[in-house]
């Protein structure tokens, strides 16, 4: 266990240098220039664009670029941001809103999509299930921006529940309504997930077995259907932890979230290569991180798994 | 079964790991700013919409409008401009001046920067060159430019700044500008406290100033989040604060934050986002605003162009610009937040007219403008061409430019087009190799409320932001003229025959001035917005 543990966490290390180099080049095969932007409209005098691009070592050949960043890296220097900060401090700030927003979108969408998509898989075909599906179909079927703007004209605005965004200091009631926007998609998968799992597996052999023994069924549907349904939930959630750090841009953009999503995208449109990759980097962390999670609870799901 | 176990626990660990870890860094940066206690017992902190300051809150290092927001209420400057752009002084007695190249600049007594240090002529003279020092690679070095002993090629000190006294200082220009006065109000002009060149980089994080406000304590620009000011104990000028103070809170999206105008979370908001142009009169009533500011959207016609040389060239540029129907654009695609050209600078600027001859090309006339176009095609053909219109597409400008492009093709017969360019920074690096094939976008706004701020940058022989490579001798000699006239009537008399210059080549085709839009809560009163577009936040009122 605790080898191939050690062996999946090695594997960080060309992960690590093969995603930095990739995005590296990719975020210097942008087209248009930087440091031109910087002045807007009216651009910045020449000798001024040159002093930038020779301080942030911009006019050297990329190679050159990329091992002085790695270099920095080794000595935990992450460069600095046109701004003229450091990007380990730009993201250190970013990174506890969007850990906050995620886990509670995943936690919205793991309770309540396996709890709404078991009812479902129990009462197949009735009522409720059909409701269900339709529901988490439309859900599917409309972008975020509109739940997200709907959501925040008529609870926010309008009635007042909730506020409109985050504010300075986003506390649980702040965050509520962009984790239920965030997590609102990934739900109603979850929810499909567990629906066809569960109704799969209360005709297995062992379901049959189980009440055949005489257990209760409560417990023949907590412990030996559910529990094995929820293998591909897990890994459909694993997986969305990080698509939910990374890529929750339009829900921090209609409730002003300065989180990851955010900074990343404005990162990529300044070309900040420093804090893109570094950036990127931590998330390419998250995603090998949670699947790590996500093996490891296999085996705790299904007792047929082993790691050795 | 002893595997499961281990294997669950360590799955609990790593999560556990990762939720420690967001803890860890969430205390680390809680911004702990609790109140100087300046804020009066009767007045309330006012909430304005802004975005993350580029650049640290330096003046010279910050020329786009998040850091400006901020740093001018930071910082008082030689003079400053009233709502409708009209100039004061502010930290000076006094601005002489006989031959419009060497001025002789007095203090009025008593300013100090909020660390208590005073504001001296020395404190001028040391930002000055700071700003202006090549190698400090300030984007704001432009404005010393016209001072003697500037330079773009090496370090070199700017030798026209003389400090006579501790009060008085001169600057010699190395040419006769009548409008350098005016120019003084512009943050980059601000005055900086010794203890700033200590440290640049900690100054800008956490700057002193001798404006109204000042930052609330070390930690209150949190960045990407808000910046806390409050009302500075140390201010002389006439631009007292009637609040208790002002929270800038950034926003990366203006729907956002008319979100939160309507919902009462936010005071002021001076940007209303595109998606709220038709309906936002009608939400906010008497509390919207909506007026033209100094900024104006020009289609350049590149030089470099062969189809618009020659006579030919310029009844086609004519022709294009009376196809264009900037009545009915401007009302159906931008709601009436956009104000038909009436010649190349804005209705804000003391000395704007709406009758400079000439500037009938600028009304739509479709008749006129094929009988033009007919006669520049008896000159030379113009083929099959496409007329293409450039711009960055990473902001909200095909809507209008698929307007333009409808309005020419129609009058015209010719095929137009809105050619995007992605990024703004490939749409600038095709403008900068000459690579636009057509005509493309320009925006200007103002940095100081003067004429010829917006006619010498862009027009001007090799102007800095001459990216239409403009070159009329007439032109230039007008411009020339009005910097060394006596008065700035004079001045404004010679810059209106400039741009008649301007209306008969028409190196670029004024479209529209951009309005200000803005509004605010029924919690505060007094709210104005300048001629710069931003409110003037000292004099607005918030009661607790």
């Amino acid at each position: 266990m605790l080898r191939y543990v050690g062996r999946r966490v090695l594997q960080v290390i060309p992960v690590f240098l093969g995603a930095t180099l990739l995005i590296y080049t990719m975020v210097f095969a942008l087209p248009g220039d930087p440091v031109a932007a910087l002045g807007g409209e009216r651009g910045l005098p020449e000798a001024v664009q040159a002093q930038i691009r020779e301080q942030y070592n911009l006019d050297e050949p990329f190679l050159v670029q990329y091992l002085l960043y790695l270099k920095g890296i080794f000595t935990f220097d992450f460069g600095v941001t046109f701004s003229g900060r450091d990007v380990f401090d730009v993201i250190k700030e970013a990174f506890p809103v969007t850990i906050r927003l995620a886990f509670m979108a995943l936690a919205f969408e793991a309770i309540f999509g396996v709890l709404l998509g078991l009812i479902a898989g129990l009462r197949k075909g009735k009522l409720f299930d059909g409701t269900v599906l339709v529901l988490s179909t439309m859900i599917i079927a409309v972008p975020t921006f509109v739940i997200g703007f709907v959501m925040q004209f008529f609870i926010g605005v309008k009635l007042g529940w909730l506020p409109t965004t985050a504010g300075s200091d986003p506390g649980f009631m702040n965050l509520l309504m962009p984790a239920i926007v965030l997590g609102a998609v990934s739900l109603a998968y979850v929810l499909r997930l567990t629906r066809t799992s569960v109704a799969e597996n209360l005709s297995a052999d062992y379901v049959r077995t189980a009440t055949a023994k005489g257990l209760s069924r409560g417990r023949v549907v907590v412990v030996h259907v559910l529990r094995n349904s929820l293998i591909p939930v897990v890994t459909f959630l694993g997986a969305d932890l990080g698509a939910l750090m990374g890529g929750a841009i339009v829900t921090e953009g209609i409730f002003n979230i300065s989180g990851v999503g955010g900074l990343l995208f404005r990162s990529i449109q300044q070309g900040e290569s420093a804090t893109v990759v570094s950036l990127t980097t931590v998330l390419v962390l998250v995603y090998i991180v949670a699947n790590l999670i996500v093996d490891l609870l296999y085996a705790a799901l299904d007792p047929r798994i082993r790691y050795a | 079964m002893k595997n499961r176990r281990m294997a669950a626990l360590a799955a609990t660990i790593l999560a556990g790991s990762l939720v420690l870890t967001a803890c860890a860094s969430e205390s680390g940066e809680d911004p702990t700013t609790s109140g100087t206690g300046s804020s009066g017992p009767t007045t309330g902190i006012v909430t304005v919409n802004g975005n993350e300051p580029q650049n640290p809150l330096i003046p010279t290092m910050t020329n786009e409008t998040g850091g400006g927001k901020i740093v001018d209420q930071l910082f008082a400057g030689l003079v400053r401009y009233d709502a409708e752009g009209a100039v004061h002084n502010e930290v000076a007695e006094s601005i002489e001046t006989e031959d419009n190249q060497t001025f002789t600049i007095t203090l009025e007594d008593g300013w100090t920067f909020s660390d208590g240090t005073p504001v001296t002529a020395q404190s001028f003279v040391d930002a000055w060159n700071y700003g202006a020092l090549l190698s400090n690679a300030q984007p704001n070095s432009y404005f010393f430019e016209s001072i003697e002993g500037f330079s773009y090629d090496e370090d070199s000190e700017l030798t026209g700044l003389e400090v006579v006294d501790e009060s008085t200082f001169t600057v010699t220009l190395k040419q006769p500008e009548s409008d350098f006065p005016l120019r003084l109000g512009y943050t980059a002009f601000s005055p900086l406290p010794a203890s700033a060149f200590e440290d640049m980089k900690a100054f800008g994080e956490n700057p002193v100033g001798n404006g109204p406000y000042m930052l609330d304590g070390e930690g209150a620009w949190v960045h990407n989040v808000e910046a806390k000011l409050v009302p500075n104990p140390e201010y002389k000028g006439d631009r007292v604060p009637q609040n208790g103070g002002v929270t800038v809170r950034f926003y990366d999206n203006e729907d956002a934050a008319y979100a939160d105008l309507l919902s009462g979370a936010l005071d002021i908001i001076d940007n209303i986002p595109a998606s709220s142009f038709a309906t936002f009169e009608q939400e906010l009533g008497d509390r919207a605003t909506n007026q033209p500011a100094a900024v104006i959207q020009v289609l350049t016609v590149p030089e470099y162009l062969p189809q618009f040389e020659g006579e030919a060239g310029n009844l086609r540029r004519q022709a294009i610009s009376m196809a264009i129907n900037r009545e009915e654009i401007t009302e159906a695609i931008f709601n009436g937040t956009r104000t038909p050209a009436k010649d190349f600078t804005s209705p804000t600027i003391d000395g704007w007219s709406d009758s400079i001859p000439g500037n009938e090309v600028l009304t739509y006339d479709a008749e006129k403008a094929k009988d033009l176009w007919a006669q520049a095609e008896a000159i030379e053909p113009w083929g099959d061409q496409t007329l293409t219109i450039s711009s960055n597409a990473d902001s909200d400008h095909q809507a209008w430019i698929d307007a333009v492009a409808n309005s020419i093709r129609n009058v015209l017969g010719i095929e137009a087009e809105f050619e995007p360019y992605p990024q703004f920074s490939e749409f600038l690096d095709a403008r900068d190799n000459e690579a636009i094939t057509g005509v493309f976008r320009s925006g200007w706004q103002a940095d100081y409320p003067a004429l010829n701020n917006f006619l010498a940058p862009i027009y001007f022989t090799g102007a800095g932001s001459n990216d239409g490579g403009y070159s009329s001798e007439e032109f230039d000699s007008l411009v020339t003229q009005a910097n060394g006239a006596e008065s700035i009537e004079d001045a404004n008399a010679l810059l209106q025959q400039a741009q008649e210059v301007l209306f008969q080549d028409l190196p670029g085709i004024p479209l529209w001035y951009q309005n200000v839009t803005g509004g605010h809560a029924d919690t505060v009163e007094n709210v104005e917005f300048s001629w710069n577009s931003l409110p003037l936040l000292y004099q607005v009122t918030k009661s607790e």
